[in-house]
């Protein structure tokens, strides 16, 4: 018997091209994910006059910029012309280069890391690369993922490869039931929490124990997705029978003998018991509350039931001056308790929430009441809206308020024009609260969508709990 | 890629920590062609006013400042996405080498890869150096690779650390992709044996998804 080994040192290991004196590893990568934005890589691949090595290996998703409303038109209907370029941009590389696109107009368009566990695309043992920073979300099937840049796509494109120096190992540990009210995404706000947004820099983190193994795989894309906003290169969880029922029977799932000699695989990529991580955190799920943002980091969030924190108390002086800064630019005192915060519209979408449990979460909460403010909801994907369709959600939104708009990121970044106005206030279901992250001024607290479904009916951050609604 | 060896310039001093990538470009200029540049959209919601004028109040506006070509920031510099137009807006405004105590990780090595040099040093050195560049009456910084020295306005020496393998490709030049592909054979090699193994990964693909949404 070998020395014990985490899932991520058996994926790491059997993906070892080459190694280099200085310990980069030259990694095969088994994925690519690109978006809108990666027409520098495909423009520097023309300049330089190289080869696409695998094209079959290559996924593109019309996902940062596509619009979300009037999409009958498809790509004529988009006024932007700046917009309506990035979208043909994609159309014409991705033609041009032999990939397959999930473009406008495809009802399998949506959200790259929502539409490649949708498709089956990812995988367990997998290592994928994707364009933008919350390629992490695919760990949650077991596979090491991870975002990166213009120039590392480019360098996929021509080689299937990355050089990588191996990172550290994190075990995120999270033991028992998770309250009534609390979901996924309060659970990885917490973690976040715990360990800071620059905790986990330089860490893979595995997420283990009782709360994530009873978690569904949707739950699990959840917590990975913001494993980024830990710092962490990537987060995963171990593939069990729930990753094996999610994946089955999907469009790139195997099938027949490939699918039992994949399971046989996949089975082995659990961590051995003893084996050793660089860093262990415990959470007691139990003791987690819905939990809210207040600030400009992902870290500067309290159970809901707190108050705005006071600077004067922190620690050190950087830290002081960075809170100061946040709540002058949130428009916040000191002391304020979270649920007298008024809000002034709220977005239900994007990588973190915009799957179909998200949507049924907050159907189930919105069911029968009226929205307070203006308020919207993106599926995450065109077969998720479909799915929500079927399932009678939209018309529980329309009954109570909300526009239900097409699949894309939308305000989780506000590239594609939805977007807050300054001094806006928006209770949000994405992943990050920077300053204009959501549009100049705008500002950002993020939540569960049974929070977020909260806030939309009262009109201000509302403990979810008090509307007799769990997650 | 333009080599880097050592370059003397006006360094311009940013005291705030966790500058993230929205703060150095926003995201709504990703869609603007490179070709015209991405100089204008450098620190863009910080450094103008929304009317579009300059906030005097921020530190690149001064007219000191304006030909910096050497950066020293604070802490966890370019956190945030992994959006290479940040690196992009930093060097096509004149960016050649960023100093700070420490980089957020996919931004550094973004830096790498467009030949911009990340230059890690203390906590107190970065202070000291923005310091300095606010008192000096000749705000420059020297950054010299080959030495791995950098030289304050007061002429004061620090060194630095950097990896063999980066200081090398800046140093030269060379574009990681070309370096990669003289180790072909190895991926061709490692491929076949790959595929062998998962032959499921790459079987024939599903059709093309419906387009009557
Ligand atoms: S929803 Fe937001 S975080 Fe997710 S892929 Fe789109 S822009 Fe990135």
């Amino acid at each position: 018997m070998g020395k014990p080994r985490t899932i991520f040192d058996k994926i790491w290991t059997r993906h070892v091209i080459t190694e280099r004196d200085d310990g980069d590893t030259l990694l095969y990568i088994d994925r690519l994910l690109t978006q809108e934005n990666s027409y520098h890589a495909f423009d520097k691949l023309r300049r330089e006059a190289r080869t696409l090595r695998n094209p079959d290996q290559v996924f593109s998703f019309a996902d940062h910029y596509v619009p979300t409303v009037a999409r009958d038109q498809g790509i004529e209907g988009i006024q932007n012309p700046e917009i309506r370029h990035m979208v043909e941009t994609i159309e014409a590389d991705t033609k041009q280069f032999g990939i397959t696109l999930f473009g406008l107009g495809d009802v399998r368009q949506g959200i790259l890391h929502i539409v490649g566990p949708e498709q089956g695309i990812t995988q367990p043992g997998l290592v994928i690369a994707g364009a933008d920073s919350h390629t992490s979300t695919h760990g949650a099937l077991g596979a090491f993922a991870f975002g990166v840049g213009v120039s590392d796509v480019t360098h996929v494109l021509a080689t299937q490869s990355l050089w990588r120096r191996r990172p550290r190992t994190m075990r995120v540990a999270i033991e028992g039931k998770l309250p009534f009210g609390v979901t996924a995404k309060d659970a990885i706000l917490a973690v976040i929490r715990k360990i800071g947004a620059d905790g986990a820099v330089g860490h893979v983190i595995e997420y283990a124990g009782s709360t994530i193994r009873a978690m569904s795989i949707e739950g699990r894309m959840t917590v990975c997705n913001m494993s980024i906003e830990a710092g962490a290169r990537a987060g995963l969880v171990a593939a069990d029978e729930a990753t094996f029922a999610y994946i089955k029977g999907r469009p790139y799932a195997p099938t027949g003998a490939d699918w039992e000699r994949a399971i046989a695989y996949w089975r082995t990529l659990t961590t051995d018991e003893g084996a050793a991580f660089d860093r262990d955190v415990h959470l007691d799920a139990c003791e987690i509350a819905p939990m809210v943002t207040w600030g400009t980091s992902p870290e500067d969030v309290v159970p809901v039931t707190g108050v705005v924190p006071t600077p004067n108390q922190a620690p050190d002086p950087e830290r002081r001056a960075r809170m100061d800064r946040a709540l002058a630019y949130m428009g916040l005192a000191p002391g304020t308790p979270l649920t007298q915060i008024p809000v002034d519209r709220v977005f239900i979408g994007s990588c973190t929430n915009g799957r179909i449990e998200d949507l049924r979460m907050v159907a189930r909460l919105v069911k029968g009441r009226k929205t307070a403010v203006p308020a919207m909801i993106v599926p995450g994907s065109g077969l998720v809206k479909q799915q929500a369709e079927a399932e009678g959600l939209d018309r529980i939104f329309a009954d109570a308020g909300f526009e239900w708009r097409d699949a894309g990121c939308s305000m989780c970044v506000a590239i594609n024009g939805d977007m807050l106005q300054p001094g806006e206030r928006c209770a949000s279901t994405s992943n990050r609260n920077f300053e204009g992250r959501q549009g100049r001024g705008g500002r950002t607290h993020l939540m569960s969508p049974s929070m977020a479904a909260a806030a939309a009916v009262t009109g201000h951050l509302t403990d979810v709990r008090q509307l007799g609604e769990g997650g | 890629m333009e080599p880097f060896t050592r370059l003397t310039a006006v360094a311009l001093p940013i005291d705030q920590a966790n500058i993230n990538t929205d703060q150095i470009f926003p995201a709504r200029f990703l869609k603007k062609p490179r070709a015209q540049g991405y100089a204008a959209y450098l620190f863009h919601d910080i450094r103008f006013n929304r009317d579009g004028t300059e906030d005097p109040a921020f530190v690149l506006n001064e007219p000191r400042y304006r030909k910096a070509r050497i950066l020293v920031a604070n802490s966890n510099f370019g956190c945030g996405s992994s959006r290479e137009g940040a690196v992009y807006t930093l060097q096509d405004f004149g960016f050649r080498a960023l100093i700070a105590p420490s980089f957020g990780d996919i931004f550094a090595a973004n830096c790498v890869k467009n030949g911009v040099v990340p230059v890690v040093l203390p906590q107190t050195v970065a202070a000291e150096l923005r310091h300095q560049l606010r008192m000096s009456d000749d705000p420059m910084v020297t950054v010299d690779l080959v030495q791995q020295e950098v030289a304050g306005p007061d002429g004061r020496r620090y060194e630095f650390a950097i990896e063999p393998f980066p200081k090398h490709c800046l140093l030269n030049g060379i574009d990681e992709i070309e370096f990669t592909l003289q180790h072909e054979a190895n991926i061709a090699a490692f491929e076949q044996g790959y595929r062998a193994d998962f032959e499921w990964l790459f079987r024939s693909r599903p059709e093309g998804g419906s387009t009557d949404s």
